[in-house]
């Protein structure tokens, strides 16, 4: 029997990690990941949760007993957010190389100066390039079924990566939202048992870390490359399994209306609910528009994106971060050199929206979609657009 | 004491998990160290090693000196990737994994790696109380990337980042007592060690790895390279910083005291200091005021020996007194 409970997503996702019964977590606490590591230091504390909590006493070394506890073996957790991925940007670079397998919830928030506590993509894009799956989720029932689901695709032999799940601060960590928990003993038959292959071991003594010459430094580069890229068939099958499983189906790029549609709009994380309700008006409106959501921001999914938006003549990118004095958004900038060798291309047209969580309100996105439209037909002397900013 | 010197050096284990072959310099005082230190073990240790000296002379890719698991990652890390090796094994143990048994975690840093960029996270550590036994192999500066100085090097030594020049007399600062800062985290044992007092090395990281709970050891290591000493002396350079009193060796078991060698009068430090091209700088007024400060740090040290050792016996008697209420 299927029953949906209320529950705020931060709570649920710490659900989720129990469920996925991990060995370690070791985590610092940031707003707005709080209330994800209170409610599993608290499920540990009662006995629920039979885990190490490590209370550690910054991010960095967050991250770094994390490292440890992978290298040794053991399923491993922590979240963080904003200031925090920043702290910890060091050891974030180090675990995809290292293969160790550690799964990492990130509350999407902006970045220093100015303070803001509020969501955005500005963390997010700071470890773009570090070599980790970044999953993005845009409702709590996704922020806890990929909870799951990366466990299994970190831990995968032919995987051997990190993983990032991404749900945007406050906006998904504080709300309430009906979820529908999988039983145990379902995520134990999907789920299999942590066997990471080279722990640290007295019985089998191995060398990790060990540094590289530049006889053999681009080799390992590439081997990590090429796991990144393998990954993406696992993850693939990850989803489809899960989906036979418990019913939800996830895919790289989602659709939403957008068969068959001149104008897309491309959204990345919890604004792209709000944007479906303007697709909706809009459609009603007898606009020819239509929705895609990236839920796999690394790997990069090309293929995936190229045929969602085959038949598009216009495609409008949603960015929640600035890569600055650069071409604009960061997704923007992927999906322009996803399409610039393509015969057949899109206009793109690039938004920066709701930074440090400034809401883009149903009207904003219809009013979004429409200047796009305007943008792409006339041109125009900017790479991208910051919308609302009083200037 | 004749048959002591004759037969104890065949009393040490002579399996080497730290093998020879590394890319150490000659004289290395730190490679010495490692290797003792690492005799003093068995088998069932993992190795978590801070970027350094150690880490760059011993593993390149792909070779390695080590017969132990052995990670690297980072620099300031260490205690963290330490404290989450040691987290895995207790949580992996409790829940049935197999795996072997009496398992130690040891981790090991140079001078910066420990005192400076390390220091938070090796705090840290302590505080939580993981059961893991810490080295710090002290060379008195960052000698990996060629003699700069670090919060360990002595006052007056001549670095590249602490120069000596017409304003300069090369390190401006005092030596970061770092074993004291141990101690200030309320572990079970502290202790101070060097390659010159081979079996009191091995004895203390023996005892440091077989205490339940965070252990610190302290090891001066000579680095010829660096101070500008000879190779063939680096034991006898050992051997002069704890005779002089510039670096003590003693012990602190669960907060008290005990110095290791009864050293009836300190040397002069100038015994010390002469032989080292780092030093030879120094004017007989900056060599006084480094000989007052050794003076005053040494007698601190032994107040505190005889105090934690009074209060001990105090706390005996005070126990076996306790009043019925």
């Amino acid at each position: 029997m299927v029953t949906r409970v209320g529950v705020e997503v931060s709570i649920a996702l710490a659900d989720a990690v129990k469920l996925a019964n991990p060995d370690v977590i070791a985590a610092y606490p940031i707003t707005p990941q709080t209330h994800i590591v209170e409610h599993l230091a608290e499920l540990v504390a009662n006995g629920e949760l039979d885990a190490e909590y490590i209370p550690v006493e910054s991010e960095h070394s967050a991250m770094s007993a994390c490292l440890g506890s992978a290298a040794a073996g053991a399923r491993t957790f922590t979240a963080t957010a904003s200031q925090g991925l920043a702290l910890m940007n060091e050891v974030v670079y180090v675990a995809p190389p290292m293969r160790l397998p550690i799964v990492m919830a990130v509350a999407n928030r902006s970045l220093s100066a100015p303070l803001s506590i509020w969501p955005d993509h500005s963390d997010m894009m700071s470890v773009r390039d570090t070599g980790w799956i970044q999953i993005i989720v845009e409702n709590g029932q996704q922020a806890v079924d990929n909870t799951i689901i990366a466990f299994r695709i970190a831990e995968d032999a032919k995987v051997l990566l990190p993983v990032m799940v991404h749900l945007d601060g406050f906006t998904l960590t504080h709300v309430i939202e009906p979820i529908i928990f999988p039983t145990q003993e379902a995520v134990d038959k999907y789920l299999p048992k942590n066997r990471f292959p080279l722990p640290l071991n007295p019985d089998r003594p191995v060398a990790m870390g060990e540094f590289a010459p530049p006889f053999i430094f681009t080799e390992t580069k590439w081997a990590q490359e090429v796991a990144l890229n393998n990954s993406k068939k696992v993850i693939l099958k990850a989803w489809d399994e899960f989906a036979k499983a418990f019913g939800r189906k996830y895919l790289p790029v989602e659709k939403y209306h957008s068969e068959g549609a001149k104008v897309l709009i491309l959204t990345m994380g919890s604004s792209g609910e709000t944007a479906s309700v303007a697709i909706d008006e809009l459609r009603k409106e007898g606009m020819d528009v239509g929705q895609i959501r990236l839920r796999l921001w690394r790997p990069f999914p090309f293929k995936e994106l190229r045929e969602a938006v085959k038949d598009a003549d216009v495609l409008i990118v949603m960015d929640r971060a600035i890569s600055f004095g650069g071409p604009g958004g960061p997704l923007a900038s992927e999906v322009k050199a996803a399409f610039y060798n393509q015969a057949k291309r899109p206009k793109v047209v690039n938004f920066v929206i709701s930074l440090g969580g400034r809401d883009t309100t149903v009207s904003g996105f219809k009013e979004i979609v429409n200047k796009g439209v305007d943008i792409a037909a006339k041109g125009s002397k900017n790479e991208y657009e910051i919308y609302g900013v009083k200037e | 004491m004749e048959n002591y010197a004759l037969y104890a050096p065949r009393l040490v284990n002579k399996e080497e998990k730290f093998t020879p072959g590394h890319r150490a310099c000659i004289g290395c005082g730190e490679a010495l160290s490692i290797r003792q230190a690492f005799k003093a073990l068995d088998r069932n240790v993992i190795v978590i090693n801070a970027t350094g000296c150690a880490e760059i002379f011993a593993s390149q890719l792909p070779y390695s000196n080590w017969e132990l698991p052995w990670i690297h990652t980072l620099f300031e890390n260490t205690a963290a990737v330490a404290s989450g090796v040691e987290a895995a094994y207790k949580a992996m143990r409790r829940k049935g994994g197999n795996l072997p048994e009496n398992t130690k975690v040891v981790a090991m840093a140079g001078d910066g790696g420990t005192s400076d960029i390390g220091l938070q996270a090796l705090s840290g550590a302590f505080e939580r109380g993981h059961n893991f036994t810490y080295i710090c192999f002290d060379n008195e500066a960052y000698q990996n990337t060629g003699n700069q100085r670090s919060s360990a090097t002595p006052l007056g030594s001549a670095t590249t980042t602490s120069p000596i020049g017409n304003k300069s007399i090369g390190q401006f600062s005092w030596k970061k007592n770092m074993p004291e800062i141990a101690v200030a985290h309320n572990i079970p044992y502290v202790a101070t060690a060097t390659h010159g007092y081979p079996f009191d090395l091995m004895a203390k990281v023996r005892k440091a790895v077989d205490t339940p709970g965070p252990a610190y050891v302290h090891i001066l290591s000579v680095c010829p390279t660096g101070w500008g000493s000879a190779t063939d002396t680096i034991n006898r350079q050992s051997r002069l910083a704890v005779q002089t009193g510039v670096f003590p060796l003693y012990e602190v078991e669960n907060g008290v005291y005990t110095m290791s060698i009864d050293l009836p009068k300190l040397r002069p430090i100038a015994d010390y200091l002469k032989i080292q091209r780092r030093f030879r700088h120094l004017s007989d007024d900056v060599i006084a005021q480094i000989q007052k400060r050794v003076k005053l740090e040494y007698q601190k040290l032994l107040e505190k020996v005889n105090v934690t050792k009074r209060t001990k016996s105090k706390s005996k008697t005070g126990s076996r007194k306790a009043p019925a209420r």
